[in-house]
């Protein structure tokens, strides 16, 4: 048996430990669900035909652009949604009992990111369901569609690391669900809801560079062919480099010592 | 029982113990030695270090010095062989509160890799051992205290730990409960598993533990049977109950030592309690001419130990509601 097989099937006990929690408990979920849908109504039926003419067009272009930015804002939604809940661990005993047994370390991080992950894909197919009844009329073909869900998969996994790091640094569970609050920020701050070149200038540099722009432009270009240049490999250096960094910062908190 | 040095290799070995955070010294050089088979208790007030030592012997937190060896292992090298050995139930009710009871031990099966059908028999057995049955399917969150400490060290037991550590298992208890957990932890030893547990009450070392150990600030300063801590004061201690201040003030200083409780105006004074003595500790006080209007002897309790090795009281807290 090599020395993964245990550290698999840890996780794998893990993993189902944490989806039994979002079965038992759907109310979290349903939250992740309920407040990008309530905004993608509120951008396409109240500030939809307005914001719509700005970008040359009406309220169902309007949905086309705005919702890769809602797909986006279900991901930050999602990631306060696990920073509460390894948060929640931590302060629970529960982990502590985990600590003092003779299993993979990472088990416990591992089956929340696996479960965060499935939970905010099934939230995004959701909102992408919503999005569709309202008028949202991608022309991507299938091969198009699979690469958004790898691109999504690849932004979510990331994300997912950010979240359970600052889980795991949070000291209480209020603070656990502040500190991923700027994310919900950043598809506003982005090209999310409006072109980049309609923001003052300091906005717009901002704007431009932040991680969300190029996985919002991909989105679009898989979604509707329009040019995605070098934001593809931008949005994938982003991924990797915030999953790797994540990574390593929880496994450093995981792993300090509990008694500080 | 008695505990001769050369027995088989002990289920816990600790020399020169030390834990400290910046210029708080938590642990200062405690050594420890755990027969196995036996229950040992850890006892001392709030702060003394229990949970710190709990924590080291875990796995939880680093010592910074100290050798240690757990169940045969040495606890710096080998902590997974430590955490495949133990079983641990805290101070805090380590559970998953959103599980039911079953899944809970379930959980603790999977972990163990007892495959599914082993781990349903455990759990199954567990839950009917600890009275769980009718709440097995239950979410833990429902529990009430005692049932979740039950719960608690069912999970604990999933592993078939050969060292238990138990850190305050009773301390919010009601007294129902509380006996209940004894009764438990005597089975267990009985079946052959060694017990550490930690307890700030006098009367759980002396009701459970074959050797109990008194820390205080981090140092251990006594251990032996619950014998042979008594036999360390011999007799007791009288109380003196006086009418005013003024005589419990007069009384402390005409006798030089005891410990004050000024809101009750009595005084602890340690004695063996003879008639030979009282007469010497009454005669003192009548050359003062000091009005006593109580007095009681109480026989030795570890209470007692505490007082005399400490210079003050143990902080046994009252039993909860």
């Amino acid at each position: 048996m090599t020395a993964l097989a245990p550290a698999l099937h840890d996780s794998a006990t893990m993993l189902r430990r944490n989806l039994r929690h979002m079965v038992r408990y759907p109310s979290l979920t349903l939250m992740l669900v309920g407040m990008p849908v309530v905004f993608l109504l509120l951008f396409v039926y109240v500030f939809g035909a307005t914001l719509g003419a700005g970008i040359g067009g009406g309220r169902g272009a309007y949905v086309d652009y705005v919702t890769p930015g809602i797909i986006l804002m279900t991901m930050a939604g999602a990631a306060t949604g696990t920073a509460v809940s390894v948060s929640m661990d931590m302060v629970e005993g529960i982990v502590a009992r985990f600590r003092t047994m003779a299993i993979s370390r990472a088990s416990v991080l591992t089956g929340h990111v696996v479960g965060s992950v499935l939970q905010t894909l099934l939230s995004m197919a959701v909102v992408v369901g919503v999005a569709l009844a309202v008028g949202f009329r991608p022309n991507a073909g299938p091969l198009e569609w699979l690469a958004v869900l790898g691109v999504l998969a690849l932004f979510v996994f990331a994300l997912t690391w950010l979240a359970v790091a600052l889980g795991l640094a949070a000291k209480s569970v209020e603070t656990a669900s502040n500190t991923p609050m700027p994310l919900m920020l950043l598809p506003f701050l982005g090209s999310g809801f409006v072109p980049t070149e309609s923001m003052p200038a300091g906005l717009r540099w901002f704007a431009e560079y932040q991680p969300f722009t190029p996985v919002i432009e991909t989105l679009r270009g898989l979604l509707f062919g329009t040019p995605i240049g070098n934001h593809a490999a931008i949005a994938v250096g982003w991924a990797v480099a915030i999953a790797l960094g994540s990574y390593l910062w929880a496994r450093r908190l995981y792993d300090r010592d509990p008694s500080r | 029982m008695s505990n001769p040095p050369t027995a088989p290799a002990p289920a816990v070995a600790a020399t020169g113990l030390r834990k400290s955070y910046g210029s708080h010294t938590v642990l200062d050089g405690v050594d420890l030695r755990v027969a196995a088979g036996t229950i040992f208790a850890l006892l001392g007030p709030n702060g003394a270090g229990k949970t710190t030592i709990v924590k080291i012997l875990t796995t939880l937190i680093g010592a910074d010095g100290g050798d240690v060896t757990v169940a045969g292992h040495d606890l710096a090298r080998e902590p997974d062989a430590v955490r495949a050995a133990i079983g641990v139930t805290g101070q805090y009710s380590a559970v998953d509160k959103f599980l039911t009871g079953a899944e809970n031990l379930i959980l603790m099966a999977d972990l163990h890799r007892l495959g599914k059908a082993e781990g349903r028999r455990r759990a199954a057995d567990l839950l009917e051992r600890f009275d769980l049955t009718d709440a097995a399917g239950k979410p833990a969150a429902t529990y009430s205290g005692g049932m979740l400490r039950r719960l608690d060290l069912a999970m604990t037991l999933v592993g078939d730990p050969r060292v238990i550590f138990l850190d305050e298992p009773t301390t919010g208890l009601d007294p129902r409960s509380r006996r209940t957990m004894w009764q438990i932890i005597r089975e267990l030893v009985a079946g052959g598993v060694t017990i550490f547990l930690t307890t700030q009450y006098l009367e759980e070392a002396d009701e459970l533990a074959d050797r109990i150990a008194l820390l205080d600030h981090g140092r251990l300063i006594a251990e032996g049977t619950a014998e042979e801590l008594k036999r360390l004061v011999p007799g007791g201690h009288v109380q003196l109950r006086f009418a005013d201040p003024d005589g419990l003030a007069a009384a402390l200083d005409a006798l030089g030592t005891g410990s004050l409780d000024d809101d009750a105006l009595t005084l602890r004074v340690p004695s063996d309690g003879g008639v030979r003595s009282l007469r010497g500790l009454l005669a003192r006080l009548d050359d003062r001419s000091i009005e006593v209007a109580a007095l009681s002897v109480h026989l030795p309790d570890l209470d007692d130990v505490f007082l005399t090795l400490t210079g003050r009281p143990g902080d046994d807290p009252k039993d909860p509601r």
